[in-house]
């Protein structure tokens, strides 16, 4: 078995994980990250993209409105690239309390969150598709985040530092020995064997899987994974984020991200971090309450929709996940468990990622006595794209059209629908190391456009196999896992165009090119895993509008 | 109950009524118009219409700069809408965009002087033969190629040397034709200043049917303007003749013009890129016809006169881009094919390439004549016994002229000669 010896172990590919990797490195201690997957495979790559101003939490959650606020405007100084400035506006809609709107002004203040009132003829101004019914509107600085970029740049400015990454490397178990933790046994997915590593200290920032990591060597922590269901809506009606003026529930938040709008979310408390199903009732909830905010949602084009975990943490446990704190919680083992050397970090939100890892590295020295200042707040992410940036360096809508009119790339794209060029798809495999398609999407956003991988997988396809020259077998699975995967987002929302989108592709795929019976295994065990079919939730009392 | 899932709720909203960007969500990425696109076909500085308008259109918001810069070689043919499976509108989608760009860069003064061939005609009209001499000798066309961006070699159109349309109809108002049916003619500015015989042979076609014709005060129908992206001049130009013409199809007159882009114009492009979604603007478009979709309408209504004299003669002709863009089939053909002897031969060419004031502009002037090509090919495959051809949009007609060294004639010359109005050689009515 491959031995590695590191000073601290951090698990986790995700915001957190990544944040406390390149904190830890900053400040001068050599880290391991270990991923079971790609970077940001789980929660991080799988949220609505917000970049919270704090608005949200303001009138339920002050601390965790505290936590965002500060927060994003820091994000906002060190990586301007992976954010857009989209702004954010809260409305009252007519289902809504108008007087809540008072309610949540007064939240602002007094957490600190720039807030003001404009005119609905303002709104209307600047979101014509927004529903003409609203009673009022609150602006706020909510943002768009690239969270995929965010986790690529913190761990290449990681790496600058002297940090190592393992992505496919899954923590089997954690090693203790007595009362210390003292490193874990990972599995290379890759290379398909076990890898030890050895650390003087252990970092989970596993988040939904954080309950399962520790509970390898017996600890409790109890971890309700929150299931959010979102649907994205297949071009950008909104250029605000817009929220509705109302406590926290399903489906009350529209984030325009890159190319799309997300509806989210739901959220429904499920038993594994692993196992579950998007169900039919939160993609209709979706799209009523989308409705709502903008009237013709429903006849919209639908793209994709997807699910992820949040990390929600309570010692206690609560009936309705919505009533878990969204601020995060860090958990030393030594005072709460009596074993050493081994701490969670976890709950938060992604734009609160940076503050968790700041946290998590002063204990680490504090438990390892030594004293060592953060600058993650002072010093800039750097940026690993070539995208053309605002003037205040914030990545806007027309970054990617403007690089490819600039370089007249557009005999070179091999994704059409998100403008990725065949040299970006080599860099992804060649430069980052991708895996599996999936990995070149989280690097270029390949195949997230409406045709869901309909033209691209075949020219990337054969991109792959010209630069890396597998066997033919390995090529045809990698293939079969990406279809899969783009499968797996689109069987919940196929009607209309994005069905007549996927018979197309259908017709490519499985009549043109028989990918079913093409050499190769059926799939390999870097696919993706499948949303459980079996599992049926109820749809919860506190979903019904 | 498990599963509330309605696909009631997705209510099919007719695609017409979409707003024009809407519709960018239909398109399945099948690359039907790439293929049948005229202008990706002969340059690589045109990407293709999947790529300006579904693709790029992804990227572009109001309120944010745009980047674009390949859309501007979008001519605006419209065959990549003619050919979509799904509806997607992308011409329109790109002429939004062009618009983009010039709120962000300004417009080009050349692009301000091709967007206004109106007051280029009004002015020209006063001093024809100077004006005349002006642009069509080698100097001063090398001065404007060289200072505007004017191709030198493009074919622009010549002055009406015996007056206006206007001129002639208020000279001869007392031959007019009075009637209890009457028409409303939209001349358009190429009739106005460049071609009024074309005007002259409408009204006799109408008269001998027994419409009286009123023409109506009417100004440009802005497509220039809106091809150029001067979106506020056209919505100007576009009220005007609301303003004007609105009465007229509240009465229910039919209003009816024989350049197939004003009509076009009239009809839908100046309403949905200009989001025009009034009451008036809305009759106006209803009651637009193009003259040859208009009088198939009589002649399947049994109201035509068919007392046509043979025209023996070869004729290829051209349906314009913008005249498939009506969506009414190709009613000149079907017209031109009842008068006895004339042997019509219908183009199957995408486009001739000059797409309105785009093959004027010198970087645009050789792809629009290798767009051409296909056209001109035909032509010349017809045989050596071809005097001329037809075709019913003047910018198309100059160009076919330019690359085949043939005349062209509006349909309407044909079928007022074959009623025995009008002489095609000299393009004049047979009776002044």
């Amino acid at each position: 078995m491959q031995s590695i010896q590191t000073e601290v172990l951090v698990i986790g590919g995700g915001a957190t994980g990544t944040g406390v990797m390149r904190d830890l490195a900053m400040r001068g201690f050599k880290t391991i990250l270990v991923e079971k997957r790609d970077l940001s495979h789980g929660t991080t790559g799988r949220y609505h993209g917000l970049l919270h101003s704090g608005g949200r939490y303001a009138v339920k959650d002050p601390d965790a409105a505290r936590e965002c606020i500060e927060e994003n405007l820091i994000l906002r100084r060190i990586a301007p690239h992976c954010i857009e400035d989209t702004g954010g506006f809260f409305v009252v809609t007519p289902w809504d309390d108008p007087a809540f709107g008072d309610t949540f002004m007064k939240g602002c203040q007094e957490t600190g969150i720039p807030c003001e009132e404009i005119s609905i003829a303002q709104m209307l101004k600047e979101e014509p598709l927004l529903n003409k019914e609203m009673a009022r509107c609150f602006r706020v600085p909510d943002g768009s985040a690239d969270s995929f970029l965010t986790s690529e740049c913190n761990v290449a400015s990681a790496k600058a530092y002297g940090g190592q990454m393992l992505n496919y490397h899954e923590v089997k178990r954690l090693i203790k020995e007595g009362d210390k933790v003292v490193g874990a046994v990972c599995y290379d997915l890759v290379n398909d064997r076990d890898v030890t590593i050895h650390a003087d200290l252990v970092v989970n920032a596993s988040g939904a899987w954080a309950g399962k990591i520790a509970g390898s060597i017996g600890i409790d922590v109890h971890i309700i994974p929150g299931k959010g269901t979102m649907v994205a809506i297949a071009h950008r009606v909104l250029n605000t984020v817009v929220n509705r003026c109302k406590m926290p529930s399903d489906g009350d938040i529209i984030v325009p991200v890159h190319t799309v709008a997300i509806i989210g979310t739901t959220d429904v408390k499920v038993e594994d971090p692993d196992q579950f199903a998007i169900q039919p009732w939160e993609v209709q909830l979706m799209l009523d309450e989308g409705e709502k905010l903008v009237p013709g949602t429903k006849q919209m084009r639908m793209l994709r929709a997807w699910a992820g975990v949040r990390p929600l943490y309570q010692e206690t446990s609560v009936a309705d996940t919505r009533d878990v704190t969204r601020a995060y919680t860090l958990l030393d083992h030594s005072a709460r468990d009596g074993v050493d050397n081994f701490i969670t970090i976890t709950g938060g939100k992604w734009t609160t990622f940076r503050q968790m890892a700041e946290v998590v590295v002063d204990r680490v020295c504090e438990k390892l006595n030594t004293k060592r200042e953060c600058r993650t707040h002072l010093e800039a992410i750097p940026d690993i794209q070539h995208e053309p940036r605002t003037a205040e360096g914030y990545y806007w809508l027309g970054s990617r059209l403007a690089r490819t009119e600039k370089n007249k790339a557009y005999g070179e794209l091999a994704c059409e629908c998100e403008l990725v060029t065949r040299a970006e798809v080599e860099e992804a495999i060649t430069k980052h190391e991708a895996k599996t398609f999936d990995d070149i999407r989280r690097d270029t956003r390949l195949g997230m456009g409406p045709c869901q991988g309909g033209f691209c997988s075949y020219r990337a396809t054969g991109i792959l196999h010209t630069v890396r020259q597998p066997s033919i077998e390995e090529t045809n699975v990698a293939l079969r896992d990406f279809l899969q995967e783009r499968w797996k987002g689109l069987l919940p929302i196929l009607w209309g165009p994005q069905l007549k989108q996927e018979r197309l592709d259908e017709l490519m795929y499985l009549h043109v090119m028989n990918v079913d019976h093409m050499p190769g295994e059926t799939a390999s065990r870097l696919g993706p895993q499948m949303y459980d079919k079996g599992t049926v939730e109820t749809r919860p009392q506190s979903a019904k509008t | 109950m498990q599963d509330e899932f309605n696909l009631l709720d997705m209510a099919e909203v007719p695609l017409h009524e979409w707003p024009v960007e809407q519709t960018l969500d239909n398109c399945i990425k099948c690359n039907i118009c790439v293929t049948a696109c005229p202008v990706a076909a002969v340059t690589d500085k045109f990407p293709g219409p999947k790529y300006e308008a579904p693709q790029a259109g992804r990227f572009r918001h109001d309120m944010q700069p745009t980047p674009d810069a390949s859309v501007d070689y979008c001519s605006g043919c419209r065959v990549c809408n003619e050919v979509c499976p799904t509806g997607v509108r992308i011409a329109e989608i790109n002429a939004r965009a062009r618009r983009q760009i010039t709120k962000d860069s300004g417009i080009p003064l050349r692009n301000r002087l091709l967007g206004r061939n109106e007051l280029l005609g009004k002015i020209g009209s006063y001093v024809p033969r100077l004006a005349n001499f002006g642009l069509q000798n080698p100097l001063s066309r090398s001065m404007a190629d060289m200072m505007f961006g004017i191709a030198k070699e493009a074919p622009l159109p010549t002055w009406s040397t015996k007056g206006t349309f206007w001129d002639w109809f208020k000279r001869t108002r007392a031959q007019r034709l009075k009637s209890e049916k009457k028409v409303v003619y939209f001349n358009g500015c190429a009739t106005m200043y460049y071609e009024p015989f074309i005007g002259q042979a409408a009204v006799a076609v109408f008269e001998h049917n027994g419409y009286e014709v009123i023409v109506p005060p009417q100004k440009c129908c802005g497509l220039p303007m809106l091809s150029n992206g001067e979106f506020d001049a056209a919505s100007e130009y576009h009220q005007y003749n609301v303003d004007h013409l609105h009465d007229y199809a509240a009465k229910g007159y039919d209003i009816i013009g024989t350049s197939t882009s004003c009509t076009l114009t009239l009809k839908e492009e100046a309403p949905e890129l200009l989001h025009l979604t009034d009451e008036r603007s809305h009759k106006l478009s209803y009651a637009t016809w193009d003259i040859f979709e208009w009088l198939r309408e009589r002649h399947e209504a049994g109201e035509l006169k068919t007392d046509f004299r043979p025209l023996n003669m070869v004729l290829p002709y051209h349906a314009p881009c913008q005249y498939r863009a009506h969506r009414v089939g190709k009613p000149a053909l079907d017209l031109l094919e009842l008068i006895p002897g004339l042997d019509v031969r219908e183009s199957t060419a995408r486009c001739c390439g000059i797409a309105g004031t785009y093959g004027y502009k010198s970087e645009k002037y050789q792809i629009a004549m290798d767009v051409g090509a296909e056209l001109f090919d035909f032509v010349k495959t017809q045989g050596s016994q071809v005097e001329m051809t037809a075709c019913d949009s003047e910018t198309c007609r100059w160009q076919l002229e330019h690359g085949t060294d043939l005349p062209s004639r509006h349909p309407i010359e044909y079928l007022a000669a074959a009623y025995g109005l009008y002489d095609l050689e000299r393009r004049a009515l047979l009776n002044e």
